[in-house]
């Protein structure tokens, strides 16, 4: 059994996960830049966070045989103050040419305010004027279905950005149809709480299919799983899925969405 | 889409045999919760707004047809357009939209 955890937050986690993930049977995993719990005081903080995210990560990851690859962005929480924000993403470009980084993300919304949404939009203009993929965070709970609908109109509203070349990530069962009839591949984050469980997410791929649709952990510093893309795995086993179509949602259709960017090479061959 | 297609590989009863006590759980689950909301003393008149939205959801299990996951999780949505200028002064998503009425 081989999967790809496509969102997964490896700075909040210990070595120790990494070994279990590569016992289940992971190969990559990709990483996006997030809040990290706390509000960061500088850009200079979001520079560290970029070199750890660029040079120590993908070093742990390898211990275990786990290729890393990477986000970069200032994530939508710490977004809200505009004049900081653009501080990190004036530093953004010369990180994007480290040989990890597959794009922007996680960029999106929080609170859906119009501070945040105006930092949304010159990201998504930064990923546009470097050819990069995007990798979208949608808001939490009540403010999930507007936030994504406001993300998906500030994209289309852009005018350059494909569809095709961007997840837009923590769908449920309100958001997942919106995405998908949009043209943009779908996300379905595994958590214990909040989001979706292996069962809803089984769930969701009988209902709306498995084409550009994929799932991931999102492990973090929060209650979160970093074997929740395993975990589905055996619930889709459990209903008598076939191991083709497994397959699909947890190895070939990361692969599928990320082999848009020329970095992502693995080295073991799904 | 539609879920009419029997797209679950497993048999209706096979599904219950293997799900039924995990949701019969989580049902006295709630339905504990429920009562435990009604032995705590309420600090004001106005019902909270997540307690309405719930209730609302309740309904939804009850009434037919697909999607009920889908129309619940709309009932816990904000439909709301304003967009604030900045999260100055705002709480954190609270899993309801803040007008709910009852």
């Amino acid at each position: 059994m081989r999967y790809i955890d496509p969102h997964i937050h490896m700075v909040s986690r210990s070595t120790d996960d990494y070994q279990r993930m590569a016992l289940a049977g992971c190969i990559a995993v990709t990483e996006p830049a997030f809040w990290a719990g706390y509000d960061r005081s500088s850009a200079q903080g979001f520079f560290d966070y970029f070199r750890l995210l660029t040079e120590v990560e993908p070093r742990r990851a390898a211990q275990y045989g786990i290729q890393h690859f990477t986000w970069l962005c200032i994530n939508p929480k710490e977004a809200d103050d505009p004049g900081f924000a653009r501080e990190v993403i004036k530093i953004i470009p010369e990180f994007l040419k480290c040989p990890t980084v597959l794009g922007i993300g996680e960029i999106g919304l929080n609170k859906n305010t119009k501070n945040e949404l105006t930092i949304l939009e010159e990201q998504i203009e930064l990923a546009a004027n470097h050819d990069q993929l995007i990798l979208v965070h949608t808001p939490h709970l009540e403010d999930k279905r507007k936030g994504t609908l406001l993300i998906m109109d500030a994209l289309q509203n852009q005018g350059q950005i494909d569809p095709g070349r961007v997840l837009i990530d923590h769908v449920e069962e309100h958001t997942v149809e919106l995405v998908l009839d949009r043209g943009f591949w779908a996300g379905m984050t595994l958590y214990p709480d909040t989001k979706c469980t292996p069962q809803r997410a089984a769930d969701i791929i009988e209902v709306y299919g498995n084409e550009r649709i994929w799932m991931n952990s999102a492990g973090d510093w929060g209650p979160s799983d970093p074997l929740a893309v395993p975990k589905a795995r055996l619930e889709m086993t459990r209903r008598g899925h076939s191991s083709a179509s497994i397959d699909k949602v947890t190895l070939e259709n990361p692969q599928d969405f990320l082999s848009q960017s020329p970095r992502f090479q693995l080295t073991e061959s799904p | 889409m539609s879920q009419e297609s029997y797209s679950c590989p497993k048999n209706r009863a096979d599904v219950i045999d293997a799900y039924f006590l995990e949701h019969r759980a989580k049902l006295i689950d709630l339905a504990a919760f429920l009562d435990r909301v009604d032995r705590a003393k309420p600090e004001s008149e106005e019902a909270d707004c997540r307690m309405v939205a719930m209730k609302k959801a309740l309904q939804v299990l009850l009434a037919p047809g697909p999607f009920r996951a889908r129309r619940v999780q709309e009932v816990f949505s904000d439909y709301g357009r304003d967009l604030p200028d900045s999260t100055e002064g705002m709480k954190g998503a609270i899993g309801a939209p803040t007008g709910e009425k009852a």
